[in-house]
């Protein structure tokens, strides 16, 4: 079993009392391989967030277990969180709100460093943001000077900051431009040659997901209904729901949009007249 | 690893583009540029002055009497404030009770300081039961009456007035506790502490570094509240006698020439214009703080004169004709030669829209595609009028229906509503969450065509059905946080549809939804402009969203349309190299299928 870095079985997450609370995951059993790409894709609600709260402790885990190397990570002290943390990283969503506004570039990544007890922090603060393509005196401006995408590259850095073996990456290019997104998206790729980190990458996106995973979970009211290869998956779902999400997204490409248009209405009717008759 | 020059450049960023370079100077001078509170920091520096110096510089010991000076007039033998009924000398008293205020507003303000951001530090962060236990002490203290509290301990310590004015800061503690607690509450949701969290930093090291820094500023701006409400605490408290009989004190000084009132009144104004002095310096700083401290990000503001002289040579050029134009049969908006700008500075302005021209056909839904801060968003906020209040019109025309919209405010308003309706982005934001559906649409409605009650409602319940709403008798007496996302967009577009309107200005209608969501809603708008002729302008930056619905394409970037045209020939053969662009990187995240290969 070795081989699985990190090790999802039949986790539950639940909000709120024993009664009247809510279960957000239920039975997510999944793995993540050293240096690979597994997606969560799936709609608000989905509880594709979630999972990867779980995993950095920030979600409480109601049942089942997250082993990391074969160590139970779930529901561990701080103390031994912090020793995980080491290993596993985030890039979430925002970029705007999950870099500090009040502290500069340098002391936001050195910050990781510190934690962990490491000295020579200003050197490794210009490699980072060498390897993420930002200018080497952006350490003394803050994070207001920066776009979307810079900051997002920032963020990045921070997640490196400790070589982690895996990086949760949470919409990490969801609130960009779409030509800052594939910038974005080149960049982890890059970084993941180099470093050999394995992502577990959150999107809303299937398209996005396609361009990024060597595998793929596609998640619906928080379950997993379908799991596989990531171009199978991406490109020939075999869950219907999969099959929407996938017609659901427009492409750039007048005349096919309309072919898929059409194909989505098709597969909407034949629901409902399905609907209609079991029902 | 190369970027190219647009992702570093910081203007590529939506807001900074949008709104100008941030006014950015330190606090401290913007701070002393407020004539207020200079003028407040500089007496309180004299405050601070007199206390440290009065023991060389005051004439007087603060209890020496001369019998001779006994109710002396203000500027009289060396007396400059006059004396009092026992001959002493009011100047002085007054300069040796300074230190005596200083002293106890400073021992007020610590005791609450450390008390109230402690306990708000640790109550906001960890929450739970300790919060509760905490919120309970503090409601507690909160309902003590502070005077009548002091009195009774007059009882237990004697006149002792640092015991009295460390009790007077617990007594206030709760202000900064509550405070503190409720801004620490809402930073710890902030992703940067999730991402502190990650990083593996110790609760310590976050509240040290990344939740004070979020309190520091409302921190400082009520502890120089804190300080006025401590001075006149003081006061009242020595006044009432409460205070060392011995020790010369502003209170002590005002109680005396109270009782002496009848004889020698002058006396009275002395102290009094010093306390109420003191008082003002600190709410007028506290004011100038948080003036300076919470609003330091507001852009600049351009001044009054220079903003009407740019709003006139504008309609001068309207009037005269500049922008003029024949409309085409069949075009319901034209836009010509827009342009818009946002200040820089209170003289400058920078232009963010140069200069557009923009023409839609009846019926057509057309596309405006860009990047954060292309100016999509300007020019169809300018075509409704809601541009922030900070934007300039630098010139051009607005034609709807062939009348220039930007040359008349009332034909706007007139347009607005009735002729134009607008679908927003976040749809949840844009209902108000204190009213029903129901309530909202209808008021809206009837605002707009003067129907009765009863006619909006009918119209609005087969309208709520015909944008996908099952049900739509119980949607409209839900309030907006019990319906989803996608519902609230169905909602919002049937408010926009229900006055019949010829032009639909959605902006970024879709990007707030789910992509099976977004289907149905890009499916109802097309349905909705194909049975009712209307034309509707998209602003997005999705080229799926695009080649989906529009007809026709403007493609903008940085304040220009680089290119406009029917939607088949423009994704087939781009012919500006943004656009190339904006395709390629548009089509590398798009989703394949199993026969493209």
């Amino acid at each position: 079993m070795s081989e699985n870095l990190l090790e999802i079985k039949d986790l539950v997450v639940r909000y709120g009392g024993r009664r009247g609370g809510k279960t957000v995951i239920e039975d997510v059993s999944l793995n993540l391989r050293a240096g690979e790409t597994v997606s969560l894709v799936g709609e608000s609600g989905s509880g594709k967030t979630t999972i990867g709260r779980a995993i950095l402790g920030l979600a409480p885990v109601t049942g089942g277990t997250i082993r990391f190397r074969d160590q139970e990570i779930s529901n561990i002290s701080r103390q031994r969180r912090r020793q995980v943390a080491r290993d596993i990283q985030v890039i979430f969503q925002d970029p705007y709100s999950s870099l500090n506004p009040s502290m500069t570039i340098e002391s936001i990544l050195v910050e990781p460093l510190r934690a962990a007890g490491v000295s020579e922090g200003k050197t490794r603060v210009r490699e980072l943001l060498d390897a993420v393509g930002m200018p080497g005196d952006s350490g003394s401006r803050y994070p207001r000077e920066f776009s979307g995408g810079q900051r997002q590259r920032i963020a990045i850095a921070r997640a490196l900051a400790m070589d982690p073996a895996v990086i949760v990456c949470d919409e990490p290019t969801s609130a960009l431009d779409v030509t800052t997104q594939a910038r974005v998206l080149t960049l982890l790729r890059d970084l993941q040659k180099d470093t050999g980190v394995a992502y577990l990458f959150i999107s809303h996106d299937l398209g996005v997901v396609h361009a990024i995973s060597d595998r793929i979970a596609v998640l619906r009211g928080g379950r997993i209904v379908e799991i596989g290869d990531a171009h199978q998956v991406a490109t020939a779902p075999q869950h219907p729901y999969t099959r929407q999400l996938q017609m659901s997204a427009p492409i750039a490409d007048p005349p096919r949009q309309r072919a898929r248009r059409a194909e989505r209405l098709r597969i909407l009717a034949a629901d409902r007249l399905e609907g209609t008759e079991t029902a | 690893m190369t970027i190219d020059q647009h992702e570093l450049d910081p203007a590529a960023d939506g807001t900074a583009a949008i709104t100008g370079e941030r006014v950015r100077r330190s606090p401290l001078r913007s701070l002393l540029a407020n004539p207020f509170a200079s003028v407040s920091i500089a007496f309180l520096f004299l405050i601070v002055f007199i206390a440290i110096t009065t023991p060389w510089l005051a004439p007087f010991s603060p209890n020496a009497t001369d019998l001779a000076a006994t109710n002396a007039a203000p500027f009289t033998d060396g007396h400059f404030f006059g004396a009092d009924a026992s001959g002493r000398d009011i100047l002085s008293r007054l300069m040796w009770g300074t230190q005596q205020t200083i002293i106890a507003c400073l021992l007020v303000l610590g005791v609450s300081l450390v008390l109230g951001l402690t306990f708000g530090l640790l109550a906001g962060f960890y929450r739970g039961k300790f919060e509760t236990v905490v919120n309970f002490v503090s409601d507690v203290i909160m309902s003590l009456p502070g005077i009548v509290l002091l009195i009774a301990l007059y009882a237990l310590t004697g006149p002792n007035i640092p015991v009295a004015m460390a009790v007077f800061g617990v007594i206030v503690a709760p202000s900064f506790y509550r405070l503190v607690r409720s801004v620490v509450i809402s930073v710890r949701s902030e992703l940067y502490i999730d991402a502190a969290k990650v990083v593996g930093l110790s609760d310590a090291r976050i509240i040290g570094r990344h939740v004070l820094s979020a309190v520091r500023a409302p921190v400082i701006v009520q502890s120089s509240f804190v300080l006025a409400t401590a001075v006149a605490i003081l006061a009242g408290v020595d006044f009432l006698g409460l205070g060392d009989p011995s020790a010369p004190s502003w209170g002590r000084v005002l109680q005396e020439a109270f009782n002496n009132l009848y004889t020698n009144p002058a006396n009275v104004i002395w102290p009094s214009i010093l306390i109420s002095l003191t008082i003002l310096s600190f709410v007028l700083l506290g004011n100038a703080l948080r003036d300076t401290l919470q609003a330091s990000n507001r852009s600049a503001v351009l001044k009054g004169a220079r903003r009407r002289s740019l709003m006139m040579s504008a309609q001068d050029e309207r009037v005269a004709g500049v922008n003029d134009l024949t409309p085409a049969q069949d075009v319901i908006l034209s836009i010509r030669n827009l342009r818009i700008g946002y200040p820089t500075s209170a003289d400058d302005v920078r232009p963010v829209v140069h200069g557009v021209d923009l023409d839609v056909r009846k019926g057509e839904i057309h596309g405006l595609v860009g990047e954060s801060g292309s100016g999509k968003s300007q020019l169809a906020f300018s075509t409704l009028g809601i541009l922030p209040r900070e934007a300039v019109v630098l010139g051009g025309s607005v034609f709807f229906e062939g009348r220039d919209l930007l040359a008349d405010k009332m034909r706007m308003r007139r347009a607005r509503g009735r002729g134009i309706a607008y679908v927003p982005q976040e749809p949840m934001s844009n209902l108000d969450p204190s009213f029903t559906i129901g309530a909202q649409l209808i008021y809206g409605l009837r605002a707009s065509t003067g129907v009765s009650k009863a006619q909006a409602r009918r119209e609005l319940l087969d309208l709520l059905t015909r944008v996908g709403i099952q049900d739509a008798e119980r949607v409209m007496s839900l309030y907006p946080h019990e319906i989803s996302g996608g519902m609230a967009q169905r909602v919002l577009i049937c408010g926009a549809v229900a006055t019949k309107p010829h032009l639909i200005v959605a902006d970024e209608p879709t990007t707030a939804l789910d992509v099976t969501v977004q289907a149905d809603v890009l499916e109802l708008l097309r349905e909705l402009s194909r049975e009712r002729g209307m034309a509707m302008i998209i602003v997005t930056h999705n080229l799926g969203v695009v080649a989906d619905i529009c007809d026709t394409v403007s493609v903008m970037k940085d304040g220009r349309i680089i290119e406009s045209n029917d939607v088949d020939s423009l994704f087939a053969a781009p012919h500006d190299q943004y656009t190339k662009d904006l395709l390629v990187s548009s089509r590398t995240v798009e989703l394949k299928e199993a026969d493209d290969e």
